[in-house]
């Protein structure tokens, strides 16, 4: 025993005055409104098939600051990013002398509710196709520009700046054109494999574990809904595919490119599990 | 001493004590029956005190990740996906606590999401530094045991 309270007296001894924190265990009971005036749907009735009986948006699960902060337009530091992208978009580029408004106008008309069915069927590639690849397809074929390399020039910006034309809008994919199930199965299937050291699926933490602190953490449901997100961690704009590999990353495991057919599949599933939640990007989180 | 220079010293000694055992079982020779691992894993009694900096740190045990233990409240954040682990070492035999650490599966069955701290059945694409590794070695998984006695009721 004696060596027992050799250790209690070391932990007491250097143990400060602070207590156990934990935050909060659920997800709060209060209402998404920007600006006073547009209504997010962050509840509602999950779809068919799915594990939950509701969908939750990862806002309900954040603090008070960062809820408040997304619920201001001028305080959400992400709208600045979505600013950019506006610029980007009257941008002239490439051989052909266009900007993106040179062919589609005015994005609050043309782009209006384009982000919330993303990813969508693209018969060219006979893959799905997010706003990233999408942007990149007008860019390489329709600009006679260079494609933008993952999360670099504007694609982060001008990504936000396009599903930004959806906020509000609820999410709704379209898994019956060409073979958008084939991949949602092939998602499903990634969600729920474990990988590396640590050995931890998607599920475990956001299926099995919803609600509860991990460490610092508290866990969502790891709903996509708010990408790009701004992220006060980075205090910057972040990509969808980057939370995926990071989230990979944490299992201790290799975590697949960008745009991988893996990663893809991912995304079509798990956009298809926030079925009815708002678009909020530019979402602001921890 | 001060935490840093306890951390330095002990980091000392861990490096030069790891490989030294020639009694240390490896990963897949462990025997666990009943939830029960009867022996110390290197032969002898692991070290409380490592095993409480083991058992908080980000980079080895991050046990506090999912268990609260108010013996750490000087830590900022526990987890609650596992229950709180005070009084662990008066629910639990060492030869119990040690078969959770090292394969909790083995235990508590598949679905747990507690890793095997001293296994190699690991998830799919392990990062390519850490195949064939565990998370950690026998002298740290004894270290925590002996941590974890010391949390009584
Ligand atoms: C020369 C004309 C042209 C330019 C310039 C152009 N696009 Fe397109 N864009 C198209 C055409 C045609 C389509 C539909 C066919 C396709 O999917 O490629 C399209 C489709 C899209 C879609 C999908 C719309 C939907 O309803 O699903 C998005 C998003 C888009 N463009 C964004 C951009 C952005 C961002 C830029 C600037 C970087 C840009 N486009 C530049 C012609 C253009
Ligand atoms: C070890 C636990 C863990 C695993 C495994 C895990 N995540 Fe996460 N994930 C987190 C934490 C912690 C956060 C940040 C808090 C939150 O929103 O849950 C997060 C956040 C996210 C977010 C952002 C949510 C938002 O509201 O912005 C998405 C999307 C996500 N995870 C998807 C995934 C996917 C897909 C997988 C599997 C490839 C996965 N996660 C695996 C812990 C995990
Ligand atoms: C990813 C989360 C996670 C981590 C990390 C984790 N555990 Fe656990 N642990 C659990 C869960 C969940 C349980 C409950 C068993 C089950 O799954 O039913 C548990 C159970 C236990 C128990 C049994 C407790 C009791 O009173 O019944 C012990 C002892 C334990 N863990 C020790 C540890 C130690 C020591 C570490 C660090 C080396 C650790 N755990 C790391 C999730 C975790």
């Amino acid at each position: 025993m004696f060596r027992t309270n050799l250790v209690r007296a070391a932990i007491l001894a250097s143990a400060a005055s602070i207590c156990v924190s934990s935050a909060n265990a659920d997800p709060v009971d209060q209402e998404l409104v920007i600006d006073g005036t547009l209504k997010i749907v962050t509840k509602t009735a999950a779809p068919e098939g799915h594990p939950f009986d509701e969908v939750l948006s990862g806002w309900l699960f954040r603090t008070e600051e960062t809820r408040a902060m997304e619920a201001d337009s001028f305080d959400n530091p992400g709208m600045l990013r979505v600013e950019e992208g506006e610029a980007l978009w009257s941008t002239v580029e490439g051989t052909a002398g266009k900007s993106c408004a040179s062919c589609h106008g005015d994005a609050a008309e043309s782009m209006k509710d384009v982000g919330a069915a993303y990813p969508k069927w693209d018969e060219a590639s006979k893959k799905p196709i997010n706003i990233e690849l999408q942007i990149n397809k007008c860019r390489t074929e329709q600009m006679g520009a260079e494609a933008y390399e993952f999360d670099k020039g504007g694609q982060k910006p001008l990504t936000a700046y396009i599903k930004n034309q959806s906020l509000g809008t609820p999410v709704a994919i379209d898994l019956k054109t060409g073979e958008m199930q084939k991949w949602w199965e092939m998602g499903k299937e990634t969600y729920y494999t474990r990988t590396g050291q640590l050995n931890l699926s998607c599920s475990n933490c956001h299926e099995d574990q919803m609600g509860k602190n991990i460490r610092a953490d508290h866990l969502s449901q790891g709903q996509v809904n708010g990408f790009p997100t701004y992220r006060l961690k980075q205090a910057d704009l972040v990509s969808l595919h980057n939370r995926f590999r990071g989230c990979i990353r944490d299992t201790r495991a290799e975590f697949p490119k960008a745009f991988s057919d893996e990663l893809m599949a991912l995304e079509v599933y798990v956009t298809w599990r926030g079925t009815g939640l708002s678009v909020e990007t530019p979402a602001v989180r921890q | 001493m001060n935490f840093g220079l306890k951390l330095a010293a002990i980091a000392a000694i861990v490096s030069s004590t790891s490989f030294a055992n020639a009694e240390t079982v490896a990963p897949d020779d462990v025997k666990l029956t009943d939830g029960v691992i009867a022996a110390s894993l290197t032969g002898e009694e692991g070290d409380p005190e490592e095993g409480a900096l083991i058992f908080a740190s980000k980079k080895l045990g991050n046990c506090l990740a999912c268990h609260a233990n108010t013996a750490m409240k000087d830590q900022l954040f526990h987890g609650d996906v596992g229950p709180p682990l005070d009084g662990v070492g008066s629910r639990w035999e060492a030869e119990e606590i040690r078969a959770i650490i090292v394969d909790s599966k083995a235990v508590f069955g598949d679905q747990t999401v507690m890793p095997g701290f001293y296994s190699l059945k690991v998830g799919l694409n392990p990062r390519k530094d850490l195949v064939g590794k565990t998370i950690l070695s026998a002298e740290q998984v004894e270290d925590v045991v002996a941590y974890l006695a010391t949390l009584k009721e």
